[in-house]
C-alpha cells in the first residue's frame, strides 16, 4: 500500500507532536452550527483586541454589541471562534435583557497569528459579526524547565 | 548604566534650548544638573515596554491575576502553622502596617545564618525559628503566595537596599556576574539589558531588567513567579547551566539588581509578558 | 477550593447597570501540552460559569481550552433588587465552586 505525500507529511506532523490546528473550514462550520445556517451580517459587534499581542497565553479581549438590551431587542448570546488554535471554539456567552449592557471581557490563548470572529445572536433570530486579524509571536527566551 | 549616544545628544540639545530660553518639550533633567549625566535617571520600568492592555492588567487590582496569589498569601498570613500553632499575624499583626517597607529592604544580610538572603528565604527562616514549622519549598505556590502578599505591602515605596558590607560584597559579585558572558550563546546580562534595551529580540522589546515588580505574574508562565525564576529563564535562554533555586549566584545577582534599582518605585505584584 | 476574586459594587441604585469582574485560579490545562516527561498532560479546564441573581441566571459562559489560565470574566448586569449574586464555576475532574456576594439595591 503506497502512502500519499499528504499521509507522509501527516505522519511527520504527528511525530513532531504538535497538536493539529483548526482550519478556516472548521471555523466556518462552527459558525454555521452556532447560527443554525443563518447568514450573519457584519456590524453591531465590536471586537476589541490588540493587533500585536505581548504574549499568546493571555490576550485580553472585549466584545461589545450595539443593542438597547430591552426585552424587545437584546443579545441572547455572543460566541467567539478562532481559525488556527487546535480547537476552533473559544467561548459562548449567554446574555439577556438583565445584562443591561452587551459587553463581555476575558483573556484568551492564541497559538499563532490568525483570524478571530465574534458573533452576536439577537432575540429576533438575526446574527451579527465582526472579524479581526491578530499577530502573535513566541517569547524570545523560552523557559528551559518549569520549576 | 550605559546611556545611548542618541540620548546624550538629546540631553545636550535640551541643554542648549534651555540656555536659549526655550523650555525643552521633554525635560529629562532639572536645569541645575545639566552639566552631569549622573543625575539623569534613564531607568525605565519593564512595564513601559509592554502593551497598554498588559499595563492595565498590572495597574488594576481587579484585573491583576497576581492578586489571586496575594489573596492566598493573606489567608496563609492568618493561618496558624507549625508546632507553634501561631500564624504570622500572631506576632506581626496586620501586615499592612507591620510589613510595610519590608520587601523594599531585601535582599538583606541575616546575622544569625551569616548569609545574604532574599524575602522568600526570610519567610522560611521565620517559619523555622518562630513557628517551628518546616520551610516551604522555594518557588512553591504557598511561598509565592506569602511573598506576593508581603511584596504588595511595599508597593509604591522605593527599592531601598540596606547599608551593609555583606550586601555590598554580594552586589559586587553580582555586578561581575551581570557583566560576564555565559552559555552557548555567549551573552551577558549587560549586553541585552544595558546595551540593547529598547531594541528587539525576535519580536520582544528588550527591557532594562529592573526587578522592582517581583514577584510577577508572567503571561509566559501563566502563573506568579519569583525573580529567581526569571533569572533562571534568562540563563536557560542563553543556553548556560542553570543554577538551582537559592544558589549563591542568584542571590548575588538579586543583591546587585537591588542596588541597580535603588530608588525605583516598587510595583509588586507586577504583570509581565 | 480555588482562590477566587470577584469585584462588584456592594450597593447600587435600582436599574443601575453594574460591572462584575470575576477571576479564579485554575490552570485551564488544554490537553495539548506535553509535560516535563514529554507525555501530553490531560485536559483540565473550567467548562462553564454562571451568575445567578436571587436564583435567576443573568449571565453564563461556556468556556473552551482557548480561555487563558486563571480565567477572567468581565460582564454586566442590571441591579434590580437587594439580594445575593451567586457565581459558579464547573469543569473537568468534578471541579465545582460557588461564591456568593450580597448586594443592597436602593430605590433610584
Amino acid at each position: 500500500m503506497s502512502i500519499t505525500r499528504r499521509q507522509a507529511l501527516g505522519a511527520i506532523a504527528i511525530l513532531l507532536a504538535r497538536p493539529a490546528s483548526a482550519t478556516p473550514d472548521e471555523m466556518a462550520a462552527a459558525i454555521s452550527r452556532f447560527t443554525n445556517g443563518t447568514v450573519h451580517k457584519t456590524g453591531k459587534v465590536k471586537f476589541d483586541i490588540a493587533q500585536l499581542v505581548d504574549n499568546g497565553n493571555a490576550v485580553p479581549i472585549t466584545i461589545r454589541v450595539d443593542s438597547p438590551m430591552t426585552a424587545a431587542d437584546h443579545v441572547t448570546a455572543i460566541a467567539i471562534f478562532n481559525e488556527k488554535n487546535p480547537n476552533t471554539g473559544v467561548a459562548v456567552f449567554t446574555l439577556g435583557p438583565r445584562a443591561g449592557k452587551a459587553e463581555v471581557s476575558t483573556r484568551i490563548r492564541l497559538a499563532t497569528s490568525q483570524r478571530l470572529i465574534a458573533l452576536a445572536r439577537m432575540n429576533d433570530g438575526s446574527y451579527w459579526s465582526q472579524g479581526v486579524d491578530v499577530i502573535v509571536t513566541l517569547a524570545a527566551c523560552i523557559e528551559g524547565e518549569a520549576p | 548604566m550605559n546611556i545611548p549616544r542618541a540620548r546624550i545628544t538629546a540631553m545636550l540639545l535640551a541643554a542648549a534650548a534651555e540656555i536659549a530660553g526655550n523650555a525643552p518639550a521633554r525635560a529629562a533633567a532639572p536645569a541645575a544638573a545639566l552639566a552631569t549625566t549622573a543625575s539623569v535617571d534613564d531607568r525605565r520600568s519593564g512595564a513601559e515596554f509592554m502593551s497598554a492592555s498588559t499595563q492595565a492588567m498590572q495597574r488594576d487590582d481587579s484585573l491583576n491575576p497576581a492578586m489571586l496569589w496575594v489573596s492566598g498569601g493573606e489567608t496563609q498570613w492568618n493561618t496558624p502553622a507549625g508546632r507553634s500553632a501561631k500564624s504570622c499575624a500572631a506576632c506581626h499583626g496586620d501586615a499592612k502596617t507591620s510589613m510595610r517597607g519590608v520587601a523594599a529592604r531585601f535582599p538583606a544580610f541575616d546575622q544569625a545564618s551569616g548569609r545574604v538572603i532574599n524575602l522568600a528565604q526570610r519567610i522560611n527562616l521565620c517559619r523555622e525559628r518562630r513557628q517551628q514549622s518546616a520551610p516551604l519549598k522555594l518557588e512553591s505556590e504557598d511561598l509565592l503566595n506569602l511573598e506576593s502578599y508581603l511584596a504588595l505591602q511595599s508597593r509604591g515605596l522605593s527599592v531601598s537596599p540596606p547599608e551593609d558590607k555583606h550586601l555590598t560584597e554580594a552586589a559586587a559579585r553580582g555586578a561581575k556576574l551581570y557583566a560576564q558572558r555565559i552559555g552557548q550563546l555567549n551573552l551577558s546580562c549587560a549586553q541585552c539589558h544595558d546595551q540593547s534595551w529598547g531594541k528587539h529580540l525576535a519580536s520582544s522589546t528588550i527591557p532594562q531588567a529592573h526587578a522592582a515588580a517581583y514577584p510577577i505574574y508572567r503571561l509566559e508562565w501563566q502563573a506568579v513567579g519569583s525573580l529567581q525564576r526569571r533569572l533562571r529563564n534568562c540563563i536557560s535562554g542563553v543556553r548556560a547551566e542553570i543554577p538551582p533555586y537559592g544558589a549563591p549566584e542568584l542571590i548575588d545577582l538579586e543583591a546587585y539588581l537591588a542596588q541597580r534599582d535603588k530608588g525605583m518605585p516598587i510595583e509588586s505584584p507586577g504583570v509581565r509578558p | 477550593m480555588a482562590r477566587a476574586l470577584i469585584h462588584m459594587p456592594s450597593t447600587a441604585k435600582q436599574g443601575e447597570i453594574i460591572e462584575i469582574r470575576a477571576l479564579i485560579a485554575h490552570p485551564m490545562e488544554t490537553g495539548y501540552r506535553p509535560g516535563a516527561d514529554g507525555k501530553i498532560l490531560p485536559r483540565d479546564i473550567i467548562r462553564r460559569f454562571a451568575c445567578r441573581y436571587n436564583g435567576e441566571q443573568v449571565f453564563a459562559a461556556e468556556l473552551h481550552q482557548a480561555i487563558s489560565a486563571n480565567p477572567y470574566l468581565g460582564f454586566f448586569t442590571v441591579a434590580t433588587e437587594t439580594g445575593t449574586l451567586e457565581f459558579s464555576w464547573e469543569g473537568d475532574n468534578g471541579f465545582a465552586q460557588t461564591e456568593k456576594i450580597a448586594i443592597t439595591v436602593s430605590a433610584s
